[in-house]
């Protein structure tokens, strides 16, 4: 077992896109922890006059309410992670229960399923979670929520394929035949097995899903004034491009630079435990 | 036939939903649609005029039916006119969008991706699909932004924002197709590549074809039947995308009617977009199904054989 | 002897591959006259098919090193410029592969494709299509006109080389290199596959190189054969020469493991071990750890190409040891 985790640690510093995605978060979430300590003053306060462009007192300069740009990007990492930490377990759960039942169960549950994946895939994703914020309102939370939502079989769909492949195996088939119940079976037999599937599916899901939620927050459907969120700002943002163009611009980069740092880690998890999941 | 059917059945299921979605609502519709000032006999008035007081399933027909009959799709809530006059003027605008960046995204991606492909491993190919990667890490609206800045604001190339003329329509539709872009390049250099390793290739060289017609003819035709096919399954995600550009750079399409509803709670107007991206999703689901059995003889004969 | 049309002079083709350089051909002299069919055999992954696609310059392309000569009707086909290789490729030299199932661009009707090469030649349209129909009916093709307007999905396994058969020969090349033909087919329909070739070669005078590892299809229809071995050359000589007297240790290994009708009754014999791959080039020879009379210098020198008559040399110590005492 030791060995087989040092092989992966091995493969993991091995890995170009690994290591720099994962150095990238780092950033990230080092940024996120010390954000008090880092920001030159809180993200609501109004610290100088309107629309400063970049200088010594204000590296990112000021926004429309003299409030300053480098304090509210530092702070929008803590709204990010929180998204990719409330996405993340969002797509985990949705992942083992549909995947899980719909392959354990088939038959009519898998129809259910199938139908349901059709019916989402007829309405375009951004359209879908702007129906669901209607419905549900509009915040932060309920835009990750509306994401989830609008995604769902996306997450379920490789649990649902491994554990198809997993329920014929021998082993699940000893367990039932020495009367393990159903539950059993999914969550000690086959679950163990798909833990390598769920990795590399919400780490290559997961920039999609900060990709999406900062759309939300764009389109004015997701966190709502004075929040930092990247999103909500850049739309702020734009409509003194043309003569404060230092409003948008910040937090668009800092939300590339997050959302490229996701997906090189994701690539690479993938990279890294792929030849894993054809082997077994 | 087939296919056909379950496309019926989706686009009753999603009618469905679209109706309900305003029964889904916190609250009464009524109360959504009009202010506190508003007298109790007009509410009830206006209970029996929108049919509120009908079983839903009554509900579902009239309305289906006013669509389908007369375009009817209800009154915006807010400016008090049929929901069909304010989408007249703005589905022009919407599909001229998606529709240049549809095509230009084609005529680019193609031809780079088979050139990708080709030349695997060279420079360029790190480089298109390092630039791809960049591309789809970014958010549609960021890469909106930047054009913005580099040609708007910087260059002065551009207006920032307008839709009267078409030189308010060249930065739109280049944010718009450079997402849909880079997918479409990458999945032409995977299918390229994949084809290249056909059999069928090395023959028709062997026959003596000189190469550049080898890769238009053999190669890149049959790796068109997937990409088109994704062209045509990737229509939704464009017009999502139109949303988001429509937004970005002003224009008065669908996409904003859309926001502004979802803002205000006009909801005949939110139901009636709903509806027809919804319904535009299906048919091209099935085009592409149409589609691929054109591009793709084997299918045909299946497809085909089906009927019998 | 007529005419030399194809030389191969010391052609060695390594394959670069993860920790050095798989050798897949190596040193491989041969020659094909005009209207003879030279055999090229050998067990599967002896480097046979990667000679034939050399000689069409069609190899994957990207990690392989060639050396040595192609020389085609006088000129080394290696010096050729891309454009020189397309203009040589289907007018003189053409090439049948081995699956015929995949060789065919399913989304092109089987007679278009053929048609496309007829083309070439610069024949208006109308000329071409009966040309199709007319090479349809030399290879023996039921209802040509049908079968020209099917996809290759429609036609049989069988049906489909027919149409390779009648690409590669619709512009009358001078050699035609038949890899594999007929291993993915039935056995009667490999019989009339070879007949078809058979009388091809009396009809157009067309030099065949068939590749092969089947030695029974080797005496129906070869005027020579070069044995080949983990690369290399082991033997070649006359067809007639060859089955009366092997001389290199493989080919009698392999004769014996051929079942034959009227020798007596017994088990077929069979040749123990694996064909190596061989990564690095070591002096020896490639078939000492198979050899039931390997000598210890088989391991450390490389055996020279013997000739034991004018038209028969095998690499093999034994050889030289033979002609020394015949000396």
């Amino acid at each position: 077992m030791s060995s087989k985790s040092k092989e992966t640690l091995h493969a993991c510093l091995h890995n170009v896109n690994f290591m720099i995605g994962f150095f990238m978060l780092l950033s990230v979430v080092l940024v996120a922890i010390f954000a008090d300590k880092l920001a030159p003053s809180g993200y609501t306060d109004f610290v100088d006059n309107a629309f400063l462009s970049p200088s010594q007192s204000h590296w990112f300069g000021t926004d429309e309410l003299g409030r300053d740009v480098l304090s509210r990007v530092i702070y929008g990492t803590r709204i990010t992670l929180k998204v990719a930490i409330l996405g993340a377990s969002l797509e985990l759960i949705i992942g083992v229960v549909v995947g899980l039942s719909c392959g354990y169960f088939g038959g009519a549950i898998d129809h259910v399923f199938t139908f349901l994946t059709d019916l989402t895939w007829c309405i375009p994703g951004t359209i879908l979670a702007l129906a669901v914020v209607t419905l549900i309102g509009k915040s932060l939370t309920n835009s990750v929520i509306a994401i989830a939502m609008v995604c769902w079989a996306s997450y379920a769909r490789p649990i649902r394929a491994k554990t198809m492949s997993l329920k014929t195996m021998a082993f699940v088939e000893t367990g039932k035949a020495f009367g393990e119940s159903s539950a059993a079976l999914m969550f000690r037999y086959i679950l163990p097995n798909v833990i390598p599937s769920l990795i590399v599916m919400v780490s290559t899901t997961l920039p999609g899903t900060i990709l999406s939620t900062t759309t939300l927050s764009f389109l004015g459907m997701g966190s709502q004034a004075p929040s930092p969120d990247w999103g909500l700002n850049l739309s702020k943002g734009m409509d003194y491009i043309g003569s404060a163009p230092w409003l948008s611009i910040f937090p668009g980069i800092a939300l590339v630079y997050t959302v490229l740092g996701f997906s090189l880690l994701g690539e690479g998890i993938r990279d890294i435990l792929d030849p894993h999941l054809k082997s077994q | 036939m087939k296919k056909l059917g379950i496309g019926l059945i989706l686009v009753v299921a999603v009618t469905l939903l679209v109706f309900s979605l305003l029964y889904m609502m916190p609250g009464n519709p009524i109360d959504i649609m009009t202010d506190r000032k508003v007298s109790a006999e007009k509410r009830a008035e206006m209970v029996h005029q929108y049919g509120f007081d009908q079983p839903l399933h009554v509900q579902y027909v009239r309305w289906m039916k006013k669509i389908i009959l007369d375009q009817d799709f209800g009154q915006s809530v807010r400016y008090k006119v049929p929901v069909w006059n304010l989408m007249r003027d703005r589905i022009p605008r919407s599909v001229k969008l998606c529709g240049w960046s549809l095509l230009i995204e084609m005529l680019l991606a193609l031809p780079l991706g088979l050139l990708a492909a080709i030349k695997k491993d060279s420079f360029y190919d790190r480089f298109s699909v390092n630039f791809t990667l960049m591309l789809t890490s970014m958010p549609s609206f960021w890469l909106g932004a930047l054009l913005i800045l580099i040609f708007a604001v910087g260059l002065k190339w551009f207006p920032i924002s307008g839709f009267e003329s078409a030189r308010n329509y060249v930065l739109p539709v280049a944010a718009l197709t450079a997402g849909s872009l880079a997918g479409t390049l990458r999945l032409t250099r995977a299918e390229v590549l994949e084809v290249l390793n056909e059999k069928y290739v090395t023959t028709a060289l062997a026959k003596g074809l000189p190469y550049e017609r080898v890769m238009f003819k053999h190669v890149l035709r049959n790796a068109l039947i997937m990409v088109t096919v994704s062209v045509f399954m990737s229509l939704p995600w464009l017009i999502s995308g139109a949303v988001v550009t429509e937004k970005i750079f002003g224009i008065p399409g669908m996409g904003n009617l859309l926001l502004n509803s979802i803002v205000v709670q006009d909801f005949p107007v939110v139901q009636a977009v709903l509806l027809l991206i919804a319904i535009l999703t299906v048919i091209c689901n099935l085009l592409s199904d149409i589609v691929i059995a054109i591009l793709d003889p084997r299918i045909r004969i299946a497809i085909g054989g089906g009927d019998k | 002897m007529s005419e030399e049309l194809l030389r191969l002079e010391n052609l060695s083709i390594d394959y670069k591959v993860k920790g050095g350089y798989l050798s897949a051909v190596n040193d491989v002299n041969l020659s094909v006259h005009r209207g003879e069919i030279l055999a090229v055999v050998g067990e599967s992954g002896c480097g046979k098919s990667t000679i034939a696609h050399a000689i069409m310059n069609l190899l994957p392309g990207g990690n392989e090193e060639i050396e040595g000569k192609i020389i085609f009707k006088g000129e080394d086909l290696r010096t050729y410029s891309r454009r020189q290789m397309e203009a040589i490729r289907g007018k003189n030299i053409g090439m049948i592969f081995q699956n015929p199932l995949d060789s065919l661009n399913p989304v092109y009707k089987t007679g278009k494709q053929v048609e496309e090469a007829i083309l070439l030649d610069g024949i208006d349209r109308v000329q071409a299509w009966n040309k199709v129909l007319e090479l349809y009916k030399d290879v023996k093709m039921p209802d040509a006109e049908v079968r020209a307007n099917s996809f290759p999905h429609e036609l049989s396994g069988g049906m489909r080389q027919r149409v390779m058969i009648a690409m590669m020969l619709s512009r009358n090349p001078e050699l035609l290199i038949a890899d594999e033909p007929t291993t993915a087919l039935d056995v009667t329909i490999e019989a009339q596959i070879l007949e078809i070739i058979k009388d091809l070669k009396k009809t157009y005078d067309t030099a065949i190189m068939l590749i092969t590892h089947n030695f029974g299809l080797v005496a129906e229809v070869a005027d020579k054969i070069a044995v080949m071995y983990a690369g290399e050359v082991i033997e070649y000589g006359d067809v007639y020469e060859i089955f009366e007297k092997p001389l290199h240790p493989y080919t009698t290994l392999l004769m014996k493991a051929l079942p034959r009708k009227t020798k007596h009754e017994g088990r077929l014999q069979t040749i123990d071990g694996n064909v190596p791959r061989i990564m690095d080039k070591k002096p020896g020879c490639r078939f000492a750890n198979r050899c039931p009379y390997a000598m210890d210098q088989c391991k450390d020198v490389t055996p020279p190409e013997v000739f034991v008559s004018e038209e028969h040399k095998c690499r093999c110590f034994l050889m030289e040891e033979g002609k020394e005492a015949e000396a």
